[in-house]
């Protein structure tokens, strides 16, 4: 490794050779432009101030994505303290002889016979892009992450900090509400 | 993992969410199997949400584009990128 390359920095080309590249890698992550394009800026800035911390080991690139991924992860950090707390276990009993067992008022309901036929329905996909907006931006997140990009769980959970079985609960509260929010907004009508 | 072979409806349902993944194993598709059998609600919600995870797999190809630097957007970055640089 002695006569391995040193890697050197540029500031005045990082949007033209960066940008792009920063910007998808976060917007599959945060599922918001503006947010992605904050998140960008935010890593340029935080790169020019670090400059000095720059060892030239790693290329400029890899160097700019692992300070953007501090600033997903930071994100996440801001989102998860907010949110997510309170709606534990809508859907079961949670003690008692029921504990574990389906509400009453939630029990899922029939869509019908024909419900696997209209899955190439377009009113059906708008119904669940809906849903999907609708639902709490973690979710959203770790429910996308896993099921769009097909990432696997110890991936999402290094990037967003988090417990497999905090993935789990994610998952599966996104897909109670997704279930839910088809019903009502499909299915029933 | 708990061992016992009857499980909750609360613990099928996480199975069945597991199983959309190929995470579930074999132990626990038994587990889920057997719970089914006896619980129609569960077996509703199973069958929903293999319904759901068909419907994101056309999810895939119709939102792959969701969203691009625009040049309005890269002058932006690059404005307040140089303001920073000249400081």
């Amino acid at each position: 490794m002695s006569n391995s390359k040193k890697h050197t920095l540029d500031p005045n080309k990082w949007i033209d050779l960066y940008a792009d590249y920063l910007f998808n890698y976060a917007i599959i992550r945060v599922d918001d432009h503006d947010l992605a394009k904050d998140l960008v800026q935010e890593t340029f800035f935080s790169g020019l101030k670090g400059m000095a911390n720059f060892r030239g080991q790693a290329s400029e690139r890899t160097w700019l994505i692992s300070i953007l991924k501090r600033k997903i992860i930071d994100h996440y950090r801001k989102i998860n303290s907010i949110k997510g707390k309170k709606e534990v276990r809508v859907n079961f009993y949670a003690d008692g002889d029921n504990k574990g067992s389906w509400m009453e008022e939630r029990v899922p309901e029939s869509w019908g016979n024909n419900a696997e036929k209209n899955i190439e329905n377009e009113e059906l996909k708008s119904a669940l892009d809906y849903c999907i907006e609708n639902l709490p931006e973690k979710y959203r997140i770790v429910f996308l992450l896993k099921t769009v990009q097909s990432y696997e769980t110890e991936e999402i959970c290094n990037e967003l900090d988090i417990t497999a079985s905090n993935l789990w609960v994610i998952i599966h509260r996104a897909r109670q509400q997704l279930r839910r929010c088809l019903e009502d907004n499909w299915f029933k009508k | 993992m708990s061992r016992k072979l009857l499980i909750t409806c609360e613990e099928a349902t996480a199975i069945c969410n597991k199983n959309q993944y190929g995470d579930a194993s074999v132990w626990d598709k038994i587990r889920l199997g057997l719970h089914s059998l006896g619980c129609v609600h569960c077996k509703t919600y199973s069958s929903q949400n293999n319904i759901l995870t068909k419907l994101m797999g056309n999810h895939t190809n119709s939102c792959s584009n969701s969203g691009h630097l625009t040049d309005d957007d890269k002058t932006e970055l690059g404005k307040n990128l140089d303001g920073k640089l000249k400081k």
